[in-house]
């Protein structure tokens, strides 16, 4: 796929619950690894993705400690996403609902994460080729 | 005439929908669009030959190309030769080009 | 750009947000200059139904003194200049036909939605 395009992804999950927040993940890294600009608003749920106090936790039942469980961290997707987009020549502009944060208590962040509103939405999707909403169920 | 990239990520044993959005493909593909059907995730499960969905049968009667995630196939065991006639094995980039194509993309 | 907001989930977390979200993120956006209409399927054709009363929510000393009003917040996106369309079949399944509905939404067979599709840049379906 020669040029690059800008892309706007619209997440509604919260972390741990849903397969969508995989495949979005899926998508994205395809999208970061072309050096595409990935734009993504976060609502609801999904302002608890770049969460920064998530703690990956050691699983008995699968006989692993904390280190070798490898937990998978959401907030870890995120700045690898930034990383592998700034690697490409590409960008990762994550705006977290800011009403959606602030009712579920998860303003802090990690780095590179801003606060936005609805008109967010509206103008990233109108600066980019193309939109996928991602809604929840 | 207009590209239309529909991702169908529910199975029809849960959701009784996801035949409404088959109908949707064929109606589209009806009318003259370009239509491909994606599925992934769950989507996947009425892929397996021999699985049982009027729907996924009929948008393949129709001819509409029918794609499925390679990553949802392998993670329920679902290999190429297990795959019914009419679907198609994919990686995910097929929706990232379609968005970058700039096809109407709809997730369900 | 114009966008067809496709609203097809309904109830889910209503009480606690004391409104739908994405009727709400149509509104917001349309506040924001958005040029986008509306299409309610599955069972959130229910939200364009008058006569919906979720009052009276109480866990012992808390009560939900503002509870969702789906049917208003429908009709104020109609008030908006937004258009508000919604299946007939979905109504038909679940035993509802035109009448005791907001004023303003307009039915569509579902071989209609291809057309409606063809009429907006974008199709957003939550």
């Amino acid at each position: 796929m020669a040029g690059k395009k800008t892309l706007t992804f619209a997440l509604m999950d919260a972390p741990y619950e849903s397969a969508r927040t995989t495949t979005a993940f899926r998508l994205m890294d395809i999208a970061a690894r072309r050096g595409y600009d990935i734009r993504v608003f976060a609502y609801e749920g999904a302002v608890c993705v770049p969460f920064a106090q998530q703690t990956a936790h050691p699983n008995a039942l699968h006989g692993r400690d904390a280190e070798e469980e490898n937990h998978p961290l959401p907030k870890d997707w995120v700045a690898a996403l930034m990383t592998e987009a700034e690697s490409n020549g590409g960008s990762v502009d994550w705006v977290n609902c800011g009403l959606c944060v602030d009712e579920r208590g998860v303003a802090d962040a990690i780095e590179g994460v801003r606060r936005g509103t609805p008109g967010d939405l509206w103008s990233m999707a109108g600066e980019s080729d193309n939109t996928l909403i991602m809604g929840t169920r | 005439m207009s590209k239309y990239l529909l991702i169908e990520s529910r199975d029809p044993y849960e959701s009784g929908d996801v035949g409404h959005y088959f109908d949707l493909a064929e109606g589209l593909a009806r009318g003259g669009d370009d239509v491909t059907l994606f599925l992934v995730q769950n989507g996947v499960l009425p892929a397996r030959r021999g699985a049982r969905s009027d729907g996924l049968d009929a948008a393949i009667k129709a001819g509409i190309e029918i794609l499925a995630d390679d990553f949802s196939l392998r993670e329920r065991a679902i290999g190429a030769s297990d795959l019914r006639a009419g679907v198609k094995s994919s990686p995910l980039d097929a929706v990232v080009d379609g968005l970058a194509d700039g096809a109407k993309t709809i997730w369900h | 750009m114009k966008v067809l907001q496709v609203i097809e989930s309904a109830y889910r977390a209503t009480q606690e947000e004391q409104d739908d979200t994405i009727v709400w993120i149509s509104h917001a956006m349309k506040g924001a200059g958005a040029d986008l209409n509306v299409l309610l399927r599955g069972n959130a054709v229910n939200y364009a139904v008058d006569g919906q009363d979720a009052s009276g929510l109480a866990f012992s000393a808390w009560k939900q003194t503002q509870p969702p009003n789906m049917a208003r917040d429908v009709a104020g996106l109609v008030d908006k200049g937004v258009e508000i369309y919604i299946t007939e079949e979905d109504l038909a399944e679940r035993g509802l036909g035109g009448a005791g509905l907001v004023a303003g939404v307009k039915p569509v067979p579902r071989a209609g939605v291809p057309a409606l599709f063809a009429a907006h840049d974008q199709v957003w379906h939550w």
